[in-house]
């Protein structure tokens, strides 16, 4: 016989086992190998969740009592998956678009944001879950039970093993269903765990199985034989009861929060449901294939009036097979471990985010602005609501004393939890459901289901009166819990099944079309409903006054230093700026609320943003889109026109650019035309004097001296057009040396004004001058300086058209920059010439003095070398130019 | 995620039609098996009760074939229906 000691040896070893894998899969998937992790084959068996303890040892103890009905409770999620094209895909893409974090995230996710909408669903499933979880510690009890002595010593230790499981689970559950907050809700330690436990309680049954039908009845024909010569041996089924039930069971394997958990929250790769549509409903098939057999040999073998439920242990302990039973404890022990650690975290999920999160807020006042780590806060309610979460399991187990009241709840819970169908299904195929509509549609359902099911299975007289019971609410018979609107005599179940639904449809869709939803509402039922044909996210923040500081801090408390400063950078180098902070575009606090809501669900995420960026949540913009079908039309037709807007802007800019080439490549031309011509001017003269002087033995001293100076002259007049080409190329490729002196500004202008007026014929020009003003220290190349203004100068005398040509010379001196105007009274330069007169050979008036148009080039360039700028004024009476010299070259005289 | 919808061709070519058309007739396939499965599971609802009914052995045997049946169809589906095949379709033309 095995001791009680071996057992607990036995399940101490499975659990540490459990940690083991746990811990090696996180680990895996944090070094990123994990690919494994994400497989299919662990998708599909981490679905078997769906099989608890309640569906290992009741299946069988419910074919030996009632025949075939346990076989609904596979079916119905059987064709949910096969028909995974209906719901199931759209559901796993909406809830990896929108990142939903639970059952009641979708639902208030749907509807707008709600957060009173998240928190009935949370309340309906914790009230719905909680006797589930009493009912897997009571399996897990009444196994030992099986195993153990009937000695009075362990009685006592009967009474704790419901709490050392709990203890044990709760802490398995805090541990690796809390260690990682991030984005994904995606727990791979957890995930995995699971999917061994599903193949070690499949394997344990269909080793039962297997023994039972090839062990002891001898093979597969006389099984069946065996089979129909049992108490079981002819169909008998209520019909209602396996078309409902099935139903039911469908309806709760989408409802289930720790069903979702898995089946959305948990789901990678919307390309893992493929698999799972047919994997699946083979593990479920397998599951129930043996449990018929299994049950006609207990029956057979098992003395009268022992528990059916437990035949699934006591069939091969009878026979002697200890290890066989140790395997099928393990399966079963399995089975109730894996559903109590994934519905703690599922609902622990929704308590924290919907419930603790959003008082939590706002008992602290300023919310998501107040200092202190939120993220710190939401780990510890999320490990508070699971410890909530499994102990309220056990004090459900030890207040209803693990009795047989139990033994029904299965179906009671399921029949709470599908309530949650027509927002959920509503809410994604139908884009008029609202708020109100779900709202009064769970109200009606749940009260319903409370009413007429859940209070009442606690035993008449338990929490309603026998009274109430035997003649109704305010002893109007027709409000009798059992038979409402006096239709007597249908099972219970399917009773609160059709009247809650009933009326749960009946609410829904009745206030949904009455009823007129928010902006917010509207926008996400389009995209929730809409989801394959944009999978975008709702667009909903004006955004524009929101401090990105404010939304960091956020961020960080919530995501974690390090996260919140990646995705910032990310989102400012996708906004074209890196290393700055980005900017609060829709886009941006769109993929900012995502990221949070992973963390802590659509509407606290929604609230906490809200609370920062302020006010209104929908731009104008959105409420079009809202209000009319056509606004992506409208969208799209608007992009058109602000390309097209672009478009012509930069032609605009490419015509201006074109002109301004032709301009230059026009001016070049004339200037080669103009330089040649400047070229072959002294060279023709040269030619032919020296011709003269060769040829003409003849000629006067006089003569020869004469033609001599002439050539000179021109050889000169080359030299110096050379040495202008000479000079503005070494200027531009930089190879030239300042050679910094100090001097007076005034010295300057008066060696330049005297350079520049030298060659002219008498002083031509007026030049004006300001000499006080003139009086600085320049700390600078002096003789470029002085070039500059010699070619300004120069350029007044000879293209100033006034009758009294006059020049003022005025200097001002800033705390940057020496500032020197000259400014003729000229009729100045034109409009179309400004842009090119500081270009290489350009000459404002077509050959009208002799410039090769290399005076203003050069000016530039020395200008620039020395740090300083030559503009041209606008705005003035004639031609006007302004130096600008650096003030750290410029020095008061003393 | 898929491609947005609309940046699929108005008109896809001819043969892109045939595939395509191809690939829906497979969707409607996947969506109607459920509902096969619901009618086939539902005949057990005619049979009579009691001593003269259907013996046990031939409802398991029945009920497990159509199970059976189900996953092998479901099996043959998810095989043709190639996720990377499948996402491109535009949902809302059908």
């Amino acid at each position: 016989m095995t001791t009680l000691n071996t057992l607990v040896a036995v399940c101490l070893g499975y659990v540490l086992f459990l940690f083991v894998v746990a811990f090696m899969a996180e680990r895996s998937a944090l070094r990123g190998n994990g690919r494994w992790l994400r497989s299919p084959l662990v998708y599909t068996l981490s679905l078997s969740i769906y099989c608890t303890a309640w569906t290992f040892y009741g299946a069988v103890g419910s074919a030996a009592r009632t025949g075939f009905e346990y076989l609904t409770i596979y079916l119905g999620p059987s064709l949910v998956m096969i028909g995974w094209w209906w719901v199931l895909r759209k559901l796993v893409r909406i809830g990896r678009t929108q990142r939903i974090t639970s059952v009641a995230d979708l639902i208030s996710s749907r509807y707008g944001k709600s957060n009173l909408l998240a928190i009935g669903v949370t309340i309906l499933a914790v009230v719905g879950t909680t006797p589930y979880i009493a009912l897997q510690l009571q399996s897990v009890t009444l196994s030992f039970q099986v195993f153990g002595t009937p000695a009075p010593a362990a009685d006592a230790l009967h009474d704790y093993t419901a709490l050392w499981v709990a203890v044990g689970l709760a802490v398995f559950t805090v541990i690796f269903g809390t260690r990682n907050l991030d984005a994904n809700e995606r727990h791979h330690g957890v995930v995995m765990a699971i999917a061994v436990e599903a193949v070690v309680k499949l394997t344990a049954l269909l080793a039962v199985g297997v023994f039972v039908v090839w062990g002891l009845s001898g093979g597969l024909s006389e099984t069946l034989a065996r089979i129909d010569a049992s108490p079981l041996g002819h169909w008998q089924m209520e019909g209602g009861r396996w078309a409902g039930i099935t139903l039911l069971s469908a309806a709760a394997f989408l409802c289930l929060p720790r069903m979702f958990q898995v089946l959305v929250v948990e789901s990678d790769d919307e390309t893992h449901l493929r698999t799972a549509s047919w994997a699946f409903p083979l593990y479920l098939m397998l599951m129930s294939l043996f449990v018929v057999p299994i049950a006609v040999v207990g029956l057979d073998l098992m003395p009268a009036g022992s528990n059916p439920d437990l035949f699934v242990l006591t069939v091969p302990l009878s026979q002697g097979q200890e290890g066989l039973a140790l395997l099928s404890f393990l399966g079963g022990f399995s089975s109730a471990t894996s559903m109590v650690i994934v519905a703690a975290i599922a609902l622990s999920t929704m308590v924290s985010n919907h419930i603790v999160m959003p008082i939590w807020l706002r008992f602290t006042g300023g919310g998501a602005s107040v200092s202190g780590d939120v993220r710190h806060v939401v780990l510890v309610s999320r490990r508070l609501s699971i410890a909530g979460v499994v102990g309220l399991g056990y004090v459900y187990y030890a207040v209803s004393g693990g009795g047989t009241a139990l033994a029904t709840i299965g179906l009671v819970s399921f029949a709470g939890l599908a309530q949650v169908l027509p927002a959920m299904l509503g809410g994604i195929f139908w884009r008029g459901a609202t708020r109100v509509g779900a709202f009064a549609g769970l109200t009606a359902g749940f009260g319903i289901w409370l009413y007429t099911l859940f209070l009442p299975s606690f035993g008449s007289g338990m929490i309603l009166p026998d009274a109430l019971m035997q003649n109704g609410l305010f002893g109007l018979g027709w409000l009798r819990p059992y038979a409402l609107f006096g239709i007597e005599g249908m099972d219970p179940v399917l009773h609160t099944l059709f009247w809650s639904m009933a009326f749960n449809l009946g609410a829904f869709f009745l206030a949904s079309l009455v009823s007129f939803p928010s902006p917010l509402e509207r926008l996400q039922g389009a995209q929730f409903v809409n989801i394959f044909q944009h999978s975008g996210a709702a667009s909903s923040w004006s955004g524009g006054v929101v401090q990105s500081e404010d939304l960091m801090i956020m961020a960080q408390r919530i995501l974690g230093a390090r996260e919140a400063q990646a995705l910032f950078a990310r989102e400012a180098e996708r906004q074209g700026h890196p290393g700055a902070l980005p900017e609060t575009s829709p886009d941006f606090l769109e993929a900012l609320e995502r990221e949070l809501a992973g963390s802590v669900g659509a509407a606290t995420a929604h609230a906490m943003v809200g609370q920062i960026v302020g006010g209104m949540s929908v731009s104008v913009e959105d409420l079009m889109a809202v209000a009319d079908e056509t606004a992506q039309m409208m969208e799209y037709s608007s992009r058109l026109e602000a390309q097209s807007a672009e478009l012509s802007r930069t032609a605009r800019q490419l015509r201006e650019a074109n002109a301004k080439l032709t301009r230059l490549s026009v001016q070049k031309d004339a200037f080669l035309s103009q330089i040649s011509h400047e070229l072959r001017t002294p060279m023709t003269s040269i030619r032919a004097f020296s011709e003269i002087l060769r040829d003409g033995s003849a000629l006067g001293p006089e003569d020869q001296a004469k033609y001599a100076t002439i050539i000179q002259d021109e050889a000169i007049r080359l030299t110096r057009l050379l040495d202008d080409l000479l000079d503005l190329s070494v200027l531009e490729n930089g190879q030239v040396s300042l050679n910094l002196r100090q001097g007076l500004l005034c010295d300057v202008l008066d060696r330049a004004e005297a350079a520049a007026l030298a060659y002219t014929d008498g002083p031509r020009l007026q030049i004006n001058r300001d000499r006080k003003a003139e009086t600085l220290v320049l700390n600078t190349d002096l003789d470029r300086l002085s070039q500059v203004f010699i070619n300004l100068i120069s350029n007044a005398d000879k293209y100033c058209d006034a009758a009294q040509p006059e020049l003022d010379i005025r200097v001002v001196q800033t705390a940057e920059s020496l500032v020197i105007d000259f400014i003729d009274n000229g009729s100045g330069v034109s409009v179309e010439a400004r842009d090119v007169i500081f270009e290489k050979f350009a000459r404002v008036s077509d050959g009208q003095a002799g410039g090769a148009g290399l005076g203003l080039a050069i000016s530039r360039q020395i200008v620039t070398r020395l740090g300083g700028a030559i503009t041209y004024l606008t705005g003035q009476k004639g031609a006007a130019f302004r130096v600008i010299v650096p003030q750290g070259m410029a020095l008061a005289a003393q | 995620m898929t491609a947005p919808a609309e940046d699929r061709p108005r008109r896809p070519s001819l043969f892109l039609e045939r595939r395509t058309y191809r690939r829906r007739r497979l969707m409607d396939a996947a969506r109607l098996l459920p509902l096969l499965g619901l009618l086939l599971w539902c005949i057990p609802l005619l049979w009579p009760s009691g001593p003269e009914g259907v013996t046990s052995s031939g409802a398991l045997t029945y009920i497990f074939c159509v199970w059976l049946g189900l996953i092998l169809v479901a099996f043959g589906l998810a095989l043709r229906l190639r996720s990377e095949e499948v996402d491109k379709l535009p949902e809302a033309r059908k």
